[in-house]
């Protein structure tokens, strides 16, 4: 298996250029990031922050001073909201399970969107075989929430909402403020979870402003470090621990804190608000120049999501008809262009994303997309090196698949 | 929904990369299909039949991953030059084989290339209203497996079409 794996990258030598665009499932980590994490793993506060020794001491200072970072980033009222965990997954099923825990005498009823990360969709479907009621609100072909299903399904017995800030995998920025609004008017003890994790830095995102309860952010989503994260929880919000052990520092997830990555997705957070404008302006200018690039070049193609100011500044989500996603990936990948397609293989079957399923695309439009997701760290050069690489991939898949009629 | 390693070997980068026997063939004396869309995988056969029984040439189309073009492809270049009854021996794990093992996630795009094949084979000797008795009237396995993923695939759109809750159990 692994020989297998060092033939591929042997097929990789000699690339003349590379653009990695997949942002959505990991990160490049960006030399000052990396910079800012090094001193906590041999020179200082190395040590456990709850210890009564000098590097104990040096990783306490580090991660207060990370947190407060972040709560700053984020618009906490106090840094103690910020609670680190080791991803969005996690936070994501510490949020969910960790209310639920503490909400089930109220009501039996969660509500989630039908596009929500498998991280949300998972754990609520998990909640829902343990005997609660799972309501799921459709989008609209653009992927935005439907309020108005909302304010119908909203009740007493609601415990618990979770709407992502901006949709993962076709960037719609969603109507959070007014889906807050619609649910705790009909039920102020509702809890309301957003998984900002695509919003965090790419949308001017402030967590009292919008007053959610509980909020998700991470840190590679961000270009830090991979297997760090947060979970934002309100003052006077309660949720419970879901692994029990040594805690520490952090109250929601016991271990050893990580102090180095907790550094880094601190410094990837002050990156990500230092010129913060710019960097946004700077993300809009390559998503557009990827979009229209490709769209001119390649026949076929439809965008997912929305357009321009309703779609977050990163992201790049294109589905190409008569046209095998996987294939596609491989392809790109052999001239250096490194994306993921929406649908994954499970044992007999490709599975079409939900979300591009959600949004009304038939299944060759899902098993044909393509995402794609653009840094503040990207060049014009990269983006053009993707524009003249896509076309000539696209053209080579659909060759293969010729007159295969697929619809 | 989950994401599998895929750690594909030379020999299906290879073919993937240079596949044989690629596209449409106009005088093919009999094409079939197997898969569709819903089930991510598609593939056209097509054979060019000799009066003695014996593929003379054989092409394919792929809607469809790595391992999908690569087992295609291999098996156009396997029954080249076989009689019929030659070519209907050739079995998936003959296909597996031949391209150098293949994820286990992977191994019904072997089943679906041999799949067609037999289909082809299957309409060819009905059109000529021959039945040999080579042919048995069942489907073979790979035939078999085949519908089988057509069905499943068509459940899924039905269940996805309906909106059901929960991702397809297949």
């Amino acid at each position: 298996m692994v020989e297998n794996v060092r033939e591929l990258l042997r097929a990789h030598e000699n690339l003349k250029h590379e653009v990695y665009l997949d942002h959505e499932n990991s990160s490049i980590v960006p030399p000052e990031v990396i910079e800012a994490m090094l001193p906590y793993y041999a020179e200082k506060g190395y040590g456990n922050p709850t210890l009564t020794h000098k590097p104990g001491w040096e990783a306490f200072e580090t991660i207060m001073e990370s947190a407060h970072k972040i709560a700053g980033c984020l618009g906490c009222g106090a840094v103690e909201e910020v609670n680190f965990v080791p991803g969005e997954t996690e936070a994501n099923n510490l949020a969910l399970l960790g209310t639920i825990s503490i909400m089930k005498s109220k009501g039996k009823t969660i509500v989630i969107s039908e596009i929500e990360p498998l991280s949300v969709l998972h754990v609520a479907e998990m909640i829902q075989r343990n005997g609660f009621t799972l309501i799921k609100i459709p989008v609209d072909g653009e992927g935005f929430l439907n309020l108005e299903h909302l304010k119908e399904v909203v009740d007493k017995s609601t415990v618990l909402a979770s709407f992502s800030s901006v949709n993962n995998e076709i960037g719609t920025i969603e109507p959070i403020k007014e889906a807050l609004e619609i649910v705790k008017d009909k039920n102020p003890e509702t809890i309301f979870h957003t998984d900002a994790s695509d919003a965090f830095g790419r949308t001017p995102l402030n967590v009292q402003d919008l007053n959610v309860d509980l909020a998700t952010v991470s840190s590679y989503k961000i270009q830090g470090p991979r297997g760090i994260g947060a979970l934002y929880v309100k003052e006077g919000v309660s949720v419970e621990r879901i692994l029990e052990g040594q805690v520490g520092t952090q109250k929601l997830w016991p271990g050893v804190e990580n102090t180095p990555l907790i550094a880094g997705f601190a410094s990837a957070s002050e990156l990500a608000f230092e010129n913060f404008e710019q960097n946004l302006n700077r993300m809009r200018r390559m998503r557009d120049k990827l979009i229209d690039g490709v769209t001119q070049r390649v026949p076929r193609v439809r965008l997912n999501g929305p357009r321009g100011e309703r779609r977050v500044a990163d992201n790049v989500n294109l589905s190409f008809m008569q046209c095998e996603g996987e294939a596609l990936t491989i392809e790109l990948s052999l001239s250096g262009v490194y994306v993921s397609s929406g649908s994954a293989c499970t044992r007999r079957l490709l599975q079409p994303s939900h979300v591009l399923v959600a949004i009304g695309r038939k299944h060759e439009e899902a098993h044909g997309s393509i995402l794609m997701k653009v840094t503040r760290y990207h060049t014009e050069e990269d983006i053009n090196y993707a524009l003249e690489v896509v076309p000539k991939a696209v053209e080579r898949i659909r060759g293969i698949v010729g007159s295969t009629k697929v619809e | 929904m989950s994401r599998i390693p895929l750690p594909y070997n030379p020999k299906i980068l290879e073919l993937f990369k240079n596949p044989k026997n690629l596209g449409k063939m106009e005088d093919a004396s009999v094409s079939a299909v197997a898969g569709n869309p819903s089930c991510g995988d598609m593939i056209t056969f097509y054979l060019k039949i000799s009066d003695r029984h014996v593929i003379e040439k054989a092409s394919f189309e792929s809607y469809g991953c790595a391992a999908n073009i690569a087992t295609s492809s291999i098996v156009t270049e396997m029954v080249k030059g076989l009689t019929l009854e030659e070519a209907w021996g050739i079995s998936w794990k003959k296909v597996t084989e031949a391209v150098g093992g293949l994820p286990s996630v992977k191994f019904h795009c072997g089943i679906l290339a041999v799949g067609a094949l037999k289909r082809a084979i299957r309409k060819y000797l009905k059109q000529k209203g021959l039945s040999p008795s080579w042919v048995q009237s069942e489907p073979s396995f790979e035939e078999k497996q085949a519908l089988e993923e057509e069905e499943l695939g068509k459940l899924l759109l039905k269940r996805m079409k309906a909106g059901a809750e929960g991702e397809g159990q297949c």
